[in-house]
């Protein structure tokens, strides 16, 4: 059966030469990056060399650069740690209710501990509006964290806008662009933004690798505590493989981007407009903000599980945000704060590609769609075929 | 696919029993659209009180669909008390047992079972 591999929003296969420059890391080039031996130098080398990659690829210093595990680690590092850093200022954070769960949750650990946080709402397509953030700011407010491309639509939000506005009242401003760096320019002085996370393995690096760019003047206090690594603001042997895999992914994303971009939309175009050729489809998100891979439609009278489900059968691989798939029984806080219906929400169905996708992959996913969607509605108490025929 | 057993799969992917009647004897739906599961069971009663004919719609996830066909499977022949004895419980071992986050899917079965009997019964004594 043919594979198509649809989820590149949850995670990216490792680019051959990513694999191929971290092999090395893990045997003969071991050593611990603190030793001063050999083995140590070359590990340290290793790292320096990843760090001015990946700040390059933003327009920061490396010295702004700091290794984590991930976008998770990265997001409660900016947030946590600026909340602990500067509580004698105010303990007021602003966010928006679209955020990825590392943003949210780590915010609502802070409302356990008193601070206060304000959920900024989106329009019908996903976007902040830069005047909601401006209204928003208070006195007290010493952070403001906003997504720069959002995982589950795809929506790029007007972060520059935002940035000057953070800028022009002294607030500090945080990103997660986990989704959208690498995939769409991201630079820390354009964007005006204090810390930014990213992950490694949303770009064809490895799982387990990420980093938090801080601007100097701008470092949240430490959440973790041990050894000197990462100047002490992630303590922990370094994981070099991890950091070179992530260096080489950086390095090849600015390298291909434009080449991937126009091969990726080129494809979302299409998969877009064959999958809105079924009857009562509709897409999520903004029709042009967007980032270049994300596909988020709305399936009338189907819930989004059961269509993965089907779509796995024929070996296609995708996501939703229903509420079967989430272990909850609410579908996406994102398409519900974007205004959509449950139902709407809970037939939903995110599809996003990546470089490694063909023209024939979205010819077989248009050609097996509409025959799921009809097996789907045919069992669906809220389609009644019958009556739509009269 | 690691979450469902093949039992649910093969029930996912070839539901028995799914669709409409015409005229059925008792009609059960449970379920509610906030939470997005829906579930329509029909059947037919014979003068012996046995189910003698089942069908099934639901809106709802992979283990929505296979309990649902399974249970119309389980009940296909059973005395309207056979049925309503039928629990949660059996129609998720028939299935060799569901994911614990799935297990209130196989509720719905159940009771849209259940209510369709209820229905049944509630026709025949305004008819008597
Ligand atoms: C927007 C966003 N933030 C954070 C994360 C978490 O990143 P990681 O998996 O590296 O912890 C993800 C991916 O799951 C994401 O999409
Ligand atoms: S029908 Fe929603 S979790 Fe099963």
């Amino acid at each position: 059966m043919r594979s198509v591999y649809l989820d590149h929003a949850a995670t990216t296969p490792v680019h051959p030469e990513v694999i191929a420059a971290m092999l090395r890391y893990f045997n003969p080039l071991y050593g611990n990056a603190s030793s001063v031996h050999s083995f140590g130098r070359d590990a340290r080398m290793a790292i320096d060399n990843a760090r001015e990659i990946v700040a390059k690829a933003m327009g920061a210093q490396p010295n702004e650069i700091f290794f984590t595990s991930g976008g998770t680690e990265s997001d409660n590092i900016a947030i946590i740690g600026t909340a602990l850093a500067r509580q004698a200022k105010g303990r007021h954070i602003i966010t928006t209710a679209i955020e990825h769960h590392a943003v949210l949750n780590a915010c609502a650990y802070l409302e356990k501990q008193g601070f206060e946080v304000t959920y900024l709402p989106v329009d019908a397509y996903g976007l902040v509006n830069p005047s909601d953030v401006n209204a928003a700011i208070r006195p007290d407010t010493i952070l403001i964290s906003i997504g720069h491309a959002n995982n589950e639509v795809g929506t790029i939000q007007p972060l520059a806008e935002i940035g000057a506005i953070a800028k022009a009242h002294k607030v500090l401003l945080h990103t997660d662009a986990v989704q959208s760096f690498g995939s769409i320019p991201v630079d820390v002085n354009d964007l005006q933004v204090d810390l930014l996370s990213l992950s490694g393995h949303k770009i064809y690096g490895p799982k387990g690798i990420g980093a938090l760019y801080v601007r100097r003047g701008a470092r949240p206090q430490a959440i973790q505590f041990g050894g000197g690594q990462e100047r002490k603001l992630r303590p922990g042997t370094e994981n070099v493989p991890g950091i070179v895999g992530l260096a080489k992914a950086v390095e090849l994303a600015m390298q291909e981007r434009e080449e991937r971009n126009e091969h990726i939309s080129r494809l979302r175009d299409k998969l877009i407009a064959g999958l809105l050729t079924v009857p009562e489809v509709t897409l999520n998100g903004h029709p042009e903000q967007r980032l270049p891979g994300n596909v988020n439609i709305s399936v009338k009278y189907v819930e989004g599980e059961s269509l993965i489900l089907s779509l796995d059968l024929k070996g296609i691989a995708v996501s939703s945000g229903s509420a079967c798939t989430s272990g909850s029984l609410d579908p996406s806080h994102v398409l519900t704060a974007m205004g959509l219906s449950h139902e709407e929400a809970h037939g939903s169905l995110r599809l996003t590609l990546g470089r490694d996708n063909t023209e024939a992959d979205i010819d077989y996913v248009l050609e097996v769609f509409p025959e799921i969607v009809d097996r789907l509605r045919a069992m669906s108490p809220l389609y009644n075929k019958l009556d739509r025929e009269e | 696919m690691s979450l469902y057993s093949q039992k649910v799969i093969d029930h996912f992917a070839n539901p028995r029993n799914v669709g409409t009647m015409e005229n059925p004897d008792g009609v059960g739906e449970v379920g509610n659209i906030t939470c997005g599961d829906i579930m329509r069971i029909y059947i037919k009663v014979d003068e012996n009180e046995r189910i003698s004919d089942i069908k099934f719609q639901t809106f709802g996830c992979g283990a929505a669909v296979a309990t649902s066909s399974i249970t119309t499977e389980m009940v296909k022949g059973m005395t309207l008390d056979e049925a309503m004895k039928v629990t949660n419980k059996d129609v998720a071992d028939a299935l060799d047992g569901l994911p614990p986050v799935k297990m209130h899917c196989s509720n719905l079965a159940a009771e849209a079972l259940q209510a369709a009997i209820k229905d049944y019964r509630e026709r025949v004594s305004d008819n008597s």
